[in-house]
C-alpha cells in the first residue's frame, strides 16, 4: 500500500533521514517508535511531500514521491500532523469542512460516521478550533483528515500530552478506523499502546530502521529496546 | 476648531478607506505566504493609469470594472512565471524582486506616459456637491469613493467567511501546509490571492488617481504607508487592515491640518522655552512637520511592543 526504499531527507545540510526503507500493507496499523529527534516527524513530511524526499515512496503501486502535497493528498494519503495544526479563527466545523477535497465530498466518511466515533466533536461543532481541549483537538485532526476520505492515514504522536484515559480512547479509535478499512501508519513513542494495537512495529534510530518486526518480538527483545528506546 | 475636526475627519476617512484599498490585498498576500510585494502599490498606480487611458475609449464606468480585472490578469502572471520561482530560493530573493518589480513598473509607465500628471478626471455624473458643512463643500466623488471601499469590506468580509475557497484562504493564513496536506492546492489558491489583492488595489488606484494626481510618483508616496497599516492592522486580517486605515488615515489627516506643537501646550501654562535653548527645535517642531514621520513611528512602535499588530493571529 505505501513503502518507501532508501528514502533520504535534509533540512539544509543536516541529513536527517539516512535511507529508511518500510511499508504498510491494506487494512495494517504499523507503529513507527523511536526517541525523540530520530527523524519520525520527517518521514511522515517526506512522505507527505511536506519535506522534500530523496529518494523513492511509492502508494498503491504508483510514485509519489515528488509530487506536489495536495497531489499526494488526492491519491488517498491522510496526515495526522504532530502539533494537530487545528487552523485557529476557525470553528470546528470548519476545520472539519476543510478536510473535504471538494465541496460535498462525500466519501465513506461523512457527518455521520464522523459524530459516531468522535460524538465529543459534536457538542463542539461551532466551538473555535483553538479554545477545545488537547484531546478534542487531536480527535478534530483525526477527523478532518478522515473527511477527505483516505485510504492510509499517517497519525503523528497523537498521544502526546494527553491524559491516560484519552489516550486509551485514540487507541480504540485507530483499531476502529483499521477496522473500516484505512491502513495507519502510527507514530509513537508510548510502548504501550503500539504493542497493544499494531499488526507490525518498526524502531527508527538516527535516520534509519533498527528493528522491524511483531509487537510480540519487539516485547521480547529487551536488548533492542534498551538500545533504541528507552531512556 | 470643530471645523477642522469635521473636515480632517471627513478626509481622514477618505484618505483611510484607500489605505483600505490597497492594505486588504496586500495583508492576505503578506499573511499567506509571508510575501513582501512592495510592488504592490505598483499596481494601484497601474489602475490609475490603465482607467484614464480605457477610460477615453469606454468612459468611466466601464473603466472602474476594466481596469482592475486587466491588472489583476498582470498579478497572476506575476504571480504564476515570476514570484513563485523565486519564492522557492527564500523571502531575501523575493523581496529583491518585488523591489526590482516595482522599480521597473515606474519607469515603464514613465516611458509610455512621460513624467507629467495626467489629466485623469471624475466622471461628469458625480461632479457635484453632496452636502456642505461649516461653509465647506463635500464632492460627491469623495463619497462615492467611500461606499466603493465599502462595498468592498462587506465584500471581502462575505468571501472569506462564507464560501469555501475563504476559509481555503483563512486556513492557509495560518498552516499553509497543512492546508495543502489536506488536498488543497494552495500555490494556485495563492496566485488567485495575489490576483485578487493586486485588482484591489487597482480599485483603488483608479479612485484614487483622481482624487490624488495620477503620475510615475503615486506608487512609491503610498507604498511605504500601506506597510505600516499592514502591521498595525496584523497580517492576514481585513478588519484589522480597515481598522489600522482609519486609524493612519485620520491620525495624518489630523497632524497635517492641525497647527500644533508642545509650545501651544507650554503656552496655555505660560511657560516658553527661548528660541535659542538646546531643544526648541523639538520645543516649536510643528505637527504638519511630524505627520510624515508618524506613521513610520508607530511602525517600529508595533513592532517592538505588539508584532501581532491589532488582530493579526502571528507575528510579523
Ligand atoms: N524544520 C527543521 N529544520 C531543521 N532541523 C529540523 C527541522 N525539523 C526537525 N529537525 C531536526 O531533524 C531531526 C529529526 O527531527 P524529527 O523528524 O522531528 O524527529 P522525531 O519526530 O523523531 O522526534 C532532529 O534532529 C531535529 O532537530
Ligand atoms: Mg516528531
Amino acid at each position: 500500500m505505501l513503502s518507501t526504499h532508501d528514502l533520504h531527507a535534509y533540512y539544509g545540510k543536516s541529513h536527517v533521514l539516512r535511507g529508511v526503507s518500510m511499508n504498510v500493507q491494506p487494512g495494517e496499523i504499523v507503529s513507527l517508535l523511536g526517541r525523540n529527534g530520530v527523524g519520525r516527524s520527517t518521514l511522515c513530511k517526506a512522505v507527505m511531500g511536506l519535506v522534500a524526499p530523496v529518494g523513492e515512496v511509492r502508494f498503491k503501486d504508483q510514485v509519489i514521491s515528488g509530487l506536489d502535497p495536495h497531489q499526494i493528498a488526492h491519491r488517498g494519503l491522510g496526515y495526522v500532523p504532530e502539533d494537530r495544526a487545528i487552523f485557529p479563527g476557525l470553528t470546528v466545523a470548519e476545520n472539519l469542512e476543510l478536510g473535504k477535497k471538494k465541496r460535498g465530498q462525500t466519501g465513506r466518511w461523512g457527518y455521520d460516521e464522523i459524530f459516531e466515533r468522535f460524538p465529543r466533536l459534536k457538542e463542539r461543532m461551532e466551538f473555535p478550533g483553538e479554545v477545545i481541549s488537547g484531546g478534542e483537538q487531536q480527535m478534530l485532526s483525526m477527523a478532518r483528515s478522515l473527511m477527505g476520505d483516505p485510504e492510509c492515514i499517517i497519525v503523528d504522536e497523537p498521544t502526546e500530552g494527553l491524559a491516560p484515559k484519552i489516550v486509551e480512547e485514540i487507541a480504540h479509535l485507530l483499531t476502529d478506523i483499521a477496522a473500516a478499512g484505512v491502513s495507519v501508519l502510527l507514530v509513537e513513542q508510548k510502548l504501550s499502546i503500539a504493542l497493544k494495537i499494531s499488526n507490525r512495529v518498526y524502531l527508527m534510530g538516527e535516520g534509519r530502521m533498527v528493528f522491524e518486526g511483531t509487537p510480540q518480538e519487539l516485547h521480547d527483545d529487551p536488548e533492542i529496546r534498551k538500545e533504541w528506546l528507552e531512556v | 476648531m470643530l471645523e477642522t475636526i469635521t473636515y480632517s475627519l471627513l478626509n481622514g476617512l477618505l484618505y483611510g478607506m484607500l489605505l483600505f484599498m490597497l492594505s486588504s490585498g496586500l495583508t492576505l498576500i503578506f499573511g499567506m505566504m509571508g510575501v513582501l510585494n512592495f510592488a504592490h502599490a505598483s499596481f494601484y498606480m497601474l489602475g490609475a493609469y490603465f482607467a484614464y487611458t480605457l477610460g477615453m475609449y469606454t468612459g468611466f464606468w466601464v473603466a472602474l470594472f476594466l481596469a482592475p480585472i486587466l491588472v489583476g490578469a498582470l498579478g497572476a502572471m506575476t504571480e504564476r512565471w515570476g514570484l513563485r520561482h523565486v519564492h522557492q530560493h527564500g523571502h531575501v530573493p523575493e523581496l529583491l524582486f518585488t523591489f526590482g518589480l516595482a522599480y521597473v513598473i515606474e519607469e515603464l509607465v514613465r516611458l509610455f506616459y512621460g513624467t507629467l500628471p495626467m489629466n485623469y478626471r471624475m466622471p461628469e455624473g458625480l461632479d457635484f456637491t453632496l452636502f456642505t458643512v461649516f461653509g465647506t463643500s463635500y464632492p460627491a466623488f469623495r463619497a462615492f469613493i467611500l461606499v466603493v471601499a465599502v462595498v468592498m469590506f462587506v465584500g471581502l468580509y462575505l468571501l472569506l467567511k462564507k464560501t469555501r475557497a475563504g476559509l481555503i484562504i483563512q486556513g492557509s493564513l495560518s498552516r499553509p501546509d497543512i492546508v495543502a496536506a489536506l488536498g488543497h492546492n494552495v500555490p494556485q489558491v495563492f496566485m488567485w490571492v495575489f490576483a485578487f489583492g493586486t485588482a484591489l488595489a487597482a480599485l483603488g488606484g483608479v479612485v484614487g488617481g483622481i482624487h490624488f494626481v495620477t503620475e510615475p510618483g503615486m506608487a512609491f508616496m503610498m507604498g511605504p504607508i500601506v506597510f505600516v497599516v499592514v502591521v498595525l492592522g496584523g497580517l492576514g486580517s481585513i478588519p484589522g487592515a480597515l481598522i489600522a486605515s482609519m486609524i493612519i488615515g485620520i491620525l495624518q489627516t489630523f497632524t497635517l491640518s492641525v497647527d500644533f506643537s508642545i509650545a501651544h501646550v507650554g503656552a496655555w501654562f505660560g511657560y516658553a522655552v527661548p528660541p535659542d535653548h538646546l531643544f526648541a527645535t523639538l520645543w516649536y517642531l510643528d505637527s504638519t512637520r511630524i505627520a510624515p514621520v508618524l506613521p513610520f513611528l508607530i511602525l517600529v512602535l508595533t513592532l517592538i511592543f505588539r508584532p501581532r499588530g491589532i488582530m493579526g493571529k502571528r507575528e510579523a
